[in-house]
């Protein structure tokens, strides 16, 4: 039974056990359901096997939803466990446990999801393109996340969740000190989801560098497009640090070497910057195309164009090139001296100046506008104020000597929260709510949607402002518990009420979708909003093809002047368009690294071997595969033209 | 609506500032030393520069929308093209790089301070404890006094200490608020924190860096005493405390949690601080430092760390 012995939970409890029924009933739910609609052919051909990026992108917009609930729970479990002094809910390790995947969850299997989406659905419809530069590779990007997502998920009911903090340092995720899989399962799955990851850099820089309309140069992009450039320039300079550095954390685990352990050379140090290196433009990665996405909401409903373009570009290049050079303002306390501190805390303070310009950027729009205050607006309202005060935080935070104090407090948690929550995940629900319609064929309830938007903000104030006060009273963060004498109980009960209020706002956008999908009318059209960007000059819902024929673009808003100042977009004929063909091969293969990374976490080693021969199998195969695409006849192309022009109030 | 959330806002902001500001000192706020009020000075300078941004950014975003909202415009009203404007834009960032260069002179003058003896005391010796943690405790060695205690620090007031940190095991950090900021001790180099208490106290000491399974509870006391109580105290230890032998520190070091208890002897003597060969600035201000030491104490015999 020693075999078996390894897959236990090392340190169960009622609440895994209880999770592991919910998800095997779940899992068997979905596949007695997807077997007595007999959807599996359909789930085959027109989802596991697609190339689409639409479709791609829907699949990262569930596994980011779902993602969202998982480390929500996370989130609210830790908030009641802290809510009261001397709390009994978790024990320390479990407290570890679930920390360290609500970190790794959000920021990794949530959030880079969620952004990964916008890129797939948006990018290719922005700049009148008909996919992505490699749009199989593209398929493979998301079954390498989804199949890394999968494996970090199950660590909690399989061997056990990683417990050593979702930065993960050396020596305490070193073997020496955590004994569980749990760590291996970090290594292994963020490495498979990264790999994705880098791919998807990869295929968008090429996307948008060749694949433009006519007409279309760099600097009449819109700025979604520029953000997800920048984003992901920064995706393929900073994700090989990740791969090298959990390939060496890998080894260390399983193989005994000593690149960050406490002896024989090994250096902890080298651990925290190589992840900093890589972690610091992570965030970046994160909140760039957030800030894209608020730069085509506010326009939209100010009812004018973006205020100071060049500028919001030039500030994002910025942005993306001091983010390579603050790395250490994460660790100011490791005594590298004060040189070194007085270098990052300067870089790090610069970076305030190109976000501030945004900031104002984006007050000027409004400025002289027409405001309409619809739910992605109301938004993007809220997080002005809110991000300026995550923002200024994180002016405080980078004066090194105060640093001393603020870092591994709340305070710094609090800083964090407040940057990523208005700044990230706000962008994401405006998005969400601002593209519902083009995705989907209807609109989310606006009522609703308001109401999710003001009660997430209350939440979010009353979760996450008490923590800059514990902070600054001592509470340090990853405390599983406190005394009653520390005075934290008040404060930390507020915000368990906020996180409790946040999580409502999570079904009310939940009940939203339900309420929308039942009586939302169909009756749209294609520009609900009266945007201004390439992507709502296509049919609703978008065709395959995204547009019938590409489109000619003169400026920044090529739609609105399509709509307001006469310009022409479609010019002549329609013609076969050439389109890539599904394939099987991308799941199939990170169906193979899914079981490689399982055998690898636990030591598995023959079948490690076998499966990395497989994965190489894959890989032979597809390079002399001959697959040249199919075309789209014009008979065709002109019938669904026809068919969808139907429901559309204005024809091309 | 809107308007009123902004308030709630505003409100809140204040609120929050006057609760950092006044009637209940926060630790960090309520600094006992020269290091902690360094700190805390610079706190609230950037506490107060930073709510006139956020005030400023506010006002303009209530202003704009107030003004501007669909509703308050005439039905026919078509906002106009503008591009941008490049004087409003060299303001936009002229500010921002004025504030910025203002909290970098700050910024940088404070790392120099913190750094360094702590002003005001730039005269006397300054008090050498090495403070190394183990799962999940913190251990003091005094090596002048020939003192080693485990989970409790007395310290006498106004005089400098230079804590020498290091880790048996995972990366910790020492954290007294109410002296001064956090240092990192880690296992493969010391790191040199400079702190000072300029009136006599009990404050909280704790490892602020996640540790494993035992970091909650991963805590210390302070005890800041009048150089005289101090004196009393290291007489009565040699008095009373037992030898701290080998075998009783690896007892002692083993994970787990442990009460206060007190030693004459340091572990010093058998298990020396990690040498430091990584070539980082500290290092070199560590070794300057010890230097000088080997010179100002060599008449001493409490002088053990001399022999590395």
């Amino acid at each position: 039974m020693d075999f078996f012995d390894r897959f236990a939970v090392p340190h169960p409890s009622f609440l895994i056990y209880a999770s592991m029924v919910g998800i095997g009933l779940t899992m068997l739910a979905i596949v007695v359901g997807i077997t007595y609609f007999k959807k599996w052919g359909y789930l085959w051909r027109e989802w596991i096997t697609t190339v689409d990026h639409k479709r791609i992108g829907i699949m990262y917009l569930l596994s980011a939803l779902l993602m969202l609930f998982r480390g929500g729970v996370d989130g609210i479990m830790m908030r009641y466990q802290l809510s009261m002094p001397e709390n009994t809910f978790l024990d320390s390790q479990h407290y570890n446990e679930v920390f360290t995947t609500h970190g790794v969850v959000m920021i990794l299997f949530m959030a880079m999801p969620f952004i990964i989406f916008f890129f797939n659905y948006l990018v290719p419809l922005q700049i009148g393109a008909r996919d992505v530069a490699f749009p199989r590779l593209n398929a493979l990007s998301f079954w390498l996340f989804f199949m890394g997502m999968g494996l970090f998920n199950i660590s909690f009911i399989v061997g056990g969740s990683p417990d050593a903090g979702w930065t993960s340092y050396f020596p305490l995720a070193g073997n020496e000190f955590s004994t569980s899989v749990g760590t291996n399962y970090y290594m292994i799955a963020i490495q498979i989801a990264g790999i994705g990851t880098l791919m998807t850099g990869i295929n968008f820089i090429t996307t948008i560098l060749k694949m433009r309309a006519p007409g279309m140069t760099l600097m009449k992009m819109p700025m979604f497009t520029w953000s997800a450039f920048i984003a992901n320039v920064i995706i393929v300079f900073a994700f090989p640090v990740l791969t090298v550095l959990l390939a060496m954390g890998t080894m260390d685990r399983l193989f005994g070497t000593n690149f960050f352990t406490t002896d024989n050379g090994g250096m902890d140090m080298l651990w925290a910057n190589l992840f900093w290196v890589w972690g610091h433009p992570e965030v970046y990665i994160l909140i760039l195309p957030a800030f894209g996405l608020y730069s085509e909401i506010i326009p939209t409903f100010a009812r004018r164009n973006l205020y100071g373009y060049t500028s919001m570009v030039a500030s994002m290049v910025i942005i993306s090139l001091l983010s390579f050079f603050v790395w250490a303002h994460h660790f100011f306390t490791m005594g590298q001296g004060p040189l070194a501190n007085s270098i990052f805390s300067i870089s790090t303070m610069a970076i305030a100046v190109p976000t501030g310009v945004k900031i104002f950027n984006w007050l000027f729009t409004l400025w002289k506008g027409k405001i309409e205050f619809t739910t992605p607006m109301l938004y993007s309202v809220l997080f002005i104020p809110l991000f300026t005060l995550g923002g200024v935080t994180g002016v405080m935070l980078a004066m090194s000597a105060a640093d001393y104090q603020y870092h591994n407090t709340m305070f710094l948690v609090a800083h964090f929260h407040n940057v990523i929550i208005p700044g990230v995940v706000y962008a994401m629900l405006a998005g969400l709510t601002f593209y519902w319609p083009k995705i989907f064929g209807f609109m989310l309830n606006e009522r609703l949607g308001k109401w999710t938007a003001w009660t997430l903000s209350i939440g979010f104030v009353l979760a996450f402002i008490p923590m800059y006060i514990t902070g600054l009273d001592g509470q340090a963060r990853r405390m599983y518990t406190y005394s009653e004498s520390t005075g934290f109980s008040l404060l930390n009960m507020v915000s368990f009420v906020g996180a409790a209020i946040m999580a409502i706002a999570f079904v009310l956008l939940v009940y939203n979708i339900y309420y929308s999908i039942r009586y939302s009318p169909r009756n749209i059209g294609s520009d609900p909003w009266d945007a201004r960007s390439l992507e709502w000059a296509t049919h609703t819902p978008v065709p395959e093809y995204n547009f019938a024929i590409t489109p000619q673009v003169a400026s920044t808003q090529a739609f609105w002047d399509s709509k307001k100042n006469g310009h022409e977009l479609f010019k002549g004929d329609i013609e076969k368009i050439h389109m890539p063909n599904n394939s099987g091969l991308p799941f199939i293969m990170s169906c193979i690294f899914f079981v490689f990374g399982f055998a690898m976490i636990f030591s598995i080693w023959p079948l490690a071997i076998i499966t990395l021969i497989g994965i190489l199998a894959c890989m032979t195969y597809r390079s002399f595969e001959k697959d040249h695409g199919r075309y789209i006849s014009v008979e065709e192309i002109k019938e669904t033209e026809k068919r969808l022009r139907g429901a559309k109030n204005e024809g091309r | 609506m809107k308007l009123k959330m902004k308030w709630i806002l505003l409100t809140m902001v204040i609120t929050i500032s006057t609760v950092l500001t006044g009637c209940e000192p926060l630790l960090v706020l309520d600094p006992k030393g020269p290091q902690a009020k360094t700190q805390a000075d610079d706190i609230m300078l950037s506490i107060w520069l930073m709510l006139g941004i956020v005030v400023v950014v506010l006002a303009i975003l209530v202003f704009v929308l107030l003004k501007y909202r669909a509703s308050n415009q005439p039905k026919d009203y078509e906002p106009p093209h503008i591009e941008g404007n490049h004087l409003v834009e060299a303001i936009c960032v002229g500010i921002p790089i004025l504030i910025v260069i203002f909290l970098s002179i700050v910024s940088v003058k404070s790392n120099y301070e913190v750094e360094a003896t702590p002003a005001g005391y730039e005269d006397q010796e300054p008090l050498i404890i090495y403070a190394s943690s183990s799962n999940w405790k913190w251990h003091f060695s005094y090596p002048e006094e020939n003192i080693e205690t485990v989970n409790y620090l007395y310290i006498p007031e106004d005089r400098p200490i230079e804590f020498k940190l290091y880790s048996y095991g995972p990366i910790t950090s020492f954290w007294i608020p109410q002296l001064g900021g956090q240092k990192y001790a880690m296992s493969d180099m010391i790191t040199t924190l400079h702190l000072a208490a300029d009136q006599p106290g009990e404050f909280m000491g704790r490892n602020a860096n996640f540790s494993g399974a035992g970091f909650a509870e991963n805590t210390f006391e302070v005890t800041a005493m009048t150089p005289a109580e101090y004196q009393e105290w290291v007489e009565e230890v040699h008095e009373t405390a037992p030898r701290l032998t080998e075998e009783k520190f690896e007892e002692l070091i083993e994970p787990g949690h442990l009460g206060r208890s007190t030693y004459t002897g340091t572990h010093l003597e058998f298990a020396p601080p990690p040498e430091h060969d990584h070539g980082s600035s500290d290092t070199e201000v560590e070794e300057d430092s010890h230097s000088e030491d080997h010179e100002k104490h060599d008449s001493q015999d409490t002088n053990e760390h001399s022999n590395h």
